[in-house]
């Protein structure tokens, strides 16, 4: 289109010709029409759903709830309150341990240590798997006759230890496995927002004295804020999102509850009920915040 | 003279401190190479090789034999095959569609461009939870409209396009982000010389999306490769299951022999990290040009 001056954008009525209007008309029409269809009527569709009581079968047996399900959620669910409590835990490793080291490898490798190239080949493997993949390749290390058992001193198949099925420990055993997918990923995001960080910044910086972790904190963080916003918006999300991971460990049982998996449970199958719908609809509300947060971002600088 | 011969001093030390951090990263890779390494190892080795002589033994017999069984007892190739039957046709129609979009919101100014690529973002971002149920209801509707449920639930077509619904989004932010970078001149002289909207799109601007385009469907095959929600709960046939969900599925089946399990968790691996290794930097520009807009 054209703009004239800077910043100046005349909305000009364009005379296009007929086959031209059906071809925009198209262009736009399609993609917005299965978007449309097949995500947004779905979702608001769960919406209402979530109001009301229904097998999943048949469309007549809708009844009008109200708000019961919610109510049987935050009343007589205890494990809604111990999927909450899982999320947030994952959340909170993720922000406090995971994403801080994704950061701080890419910091070290940016700065193009000795091996930096292999590095971050190496880091990044475990984020191109599928969380599939890496659910069974972590039972082959904690199951039994996995290395860890060996390692623990308990060699043979009788005699290992469960993992996954002690609650003791099996909080931290999946934040870590999920750790080291999440920290490549990070650490590929910071490296690729520090590559435009102005290198001679930090050379001044390094010169007058500044320690490493001055230059980082004063030169290096503060420059990176859309990518900062993006990770902590990205952390967020996924610890909310975690699903793929706890069901190829766990199955559809509520060995560690989150909040995707009672979801999942409530609405896939035979026993499907609209307690499904409504938690859907409270990870729904838990993911808005994070969402207008990426948005407002990424399109900040981008009006049109 | 001195800042020279502090300079000096200062790189010095630097370095000493970089090459400790050096070793200390190459050991933590090591540590994190450990879980694949080990997988790997375990499907060398012949099941009875472990029970009888323990975890920790030297191999009698290292070879190829639990990926042979692998793929006689567990379909592999069948799932592979499925993956890339979704995975292929759900690419190309998102990146059509994608650049179809982008095209429009950056070389036209409606009104409504930036509501619809917000739509399309937001869309892209909804737990996905969220989207399956009533979805599942439409698949069986439109199924038994046509008079085969099998249409869209449980087939390959369902599949794709809910893979396309979701992933048009990322698509036509990055690709739009990428077409601001190029010259409105372009459009112009496109639009001067009397071509059509369609040929304006077919001959001028997308030969010039190669690269972002080569980089998005790097990535996007990855991504949908390794799905697995919708894997499971659209497809019912074993038969059709991408590698993924039949995964999850093998795993139960084959509890008890860890070793044939392990050749098909590498085998189910490797499409990935083969694209990986060969096409890196497409891969790596792909994911940071949706998230940082460089």
């Amino acid at each position: 289109m054209t703009t004239t001056a800077a910043g100046k954008k005349p909305r000009r009525r364009r005379a296009f010709t007929k086959g031209d209007r059906l071809t925009l008309s198209l262009f736009v029409g399609i993609p917005t029409f299965l978007h449309l269809t097949w995500v947004w009527i779905p979702a608001l569709a769960t919406i209402g759903l979530s109001f009301t009581f229904w097998n999943g079968v048949q469309l007549s047996n809708i009844r009008w709830a109200g708000i019961a399900n919610y109510n049987t959620i935050f009343t007589a669910s205890p494990v809604f309150w111990d999927a909450l409590r899982n999320n947030t835990y994952w959340l909170l490793w993720f922000t406090l341990i995971a994403t801080p080291l994704g950061i701080l490898l890419a910091y070290q490798i940016d700065r193009r240590i000795r091996g930096h190239k292999i590095y971050e080949s190496v880091y990044y493997i475990p984020v191109v798997l599928s969380l599939a993949v890496i659910g069974i390749i972590w039972r082959f290390m904690l199951g039994p006759t996995g290395l860890v058992q060996v390692l623990l001193g308990y060699p043979g198949i009788e005699d290992a230890i469960p993992i996954f099925g002690n609650y003791k420990i099996n909080t931290y055993v999946i934040l870590t496995i999920a750790s080291w997918r999440h920290i490549g990923y990070i650490m590929l995001l910071y490296l690729a927002g520090l590559k435009s960080v102005d290198s001679s910044l930090r050379e001044a910086g390094a010169i007058d004295g500044a320690t490493e972790w001055q230059s980082f904190r004063k030169i290096v963080f503060p420059s990176m804020k859309p990518v900062n916003t993006i990770i902590i918006v990205i952390t967020v999300i996924e610890s909310l999102r975690a699903f793929d991971l706890i069901y190829i460990i766990y199955g559809t049982s509520t060995g560690w509850p989150i909040l995707g998996m009672l979801v999942f449970q409530n609405i896939y199958g035979q026993s499907a009920s609209m307690l499904g719908a409504a938690y859907a609809v409270i990870l729904l509300l838990l993911s808005i915040t994070p969402i207008v947060f990426y948005l407002r971002t990424v399109f900040r600088e981008d009006n049109p | 003279m001195t800042t020279m011969v502090v300079n000096k001093k200062y790189k010095n030390r630097q370095k000493r401190k970089d090459a400790m951090i050096s070793v200390f990263i190459g050991i933590f890779a090591l540590i994190w190479m450990t879980p694949i390494l080990w997988t790997f190892w375990t499907s060398l080795r012949p099941y009875s090789d472990i029970i009888q002589k323990g975890v920790f033994s030297r191999p009698d017999t290292l070879n190829f034999g639990n990926y042979v069984d692998a793929y006689r007892q567990m379909d592999i190739w069948q799932y592979l095959a499925n993956s890339f039957i979704v995975a292929i046709p759900a690419v190309i129609l998102t990146l059509f569609f994608g650049s179809l979009l982008a095209f429009v919101v950056t070389r036209y100014s409606f009104r409504f461009n930036l509501y619809l690529l917000l739509l399309f973002t937001a869309g892209n971002l909804l737990p996905v939870q969220l989207v399956y149920a009533p979805l599942f209801k439409i698949y069986i509707w439109i199924g038994d409209l046509v008079g085969n449920r099998n249409i869209l639930y449980d087939s390959y077509i369902g599949l794709i396009l809910i893979h396309v619904a979701l992933q048009v989004g990322f698509a036509t932010f990055v690709l739009s982000s990428y077409m601001k970078t190029i010259p409105k001149e372009i459009s112009e002289s496109a639009m001067v010389d009397g071509a059509s909207v369609f040929r304006h799109y077919w001959s001028v601007i997308l030969p010039l999306l190669r690269p972002p385009l080569a980089a998005l469907s790097v990535l996007m095959t990855t991504w949908i490769y390794n799905e697995f929600f919708w894997a499971i709960v659209m497809i019912k046939s074993d038969s059709k299951r991408p590698i993924t969900s039949a995964l999850g599925r093998l795993q139960g089946e084959f509890v008890t022999d860890y070793n044939l399990l392990a050749a098909g968790a590498i085998m189910a691996a490797l499409p990935t990290l083969i694209i990986f290794f060969i096409l890196k930097r497409q891969f790596v520009s792909g994911l940071t040009l949706g998230s940082t807009k460089g």
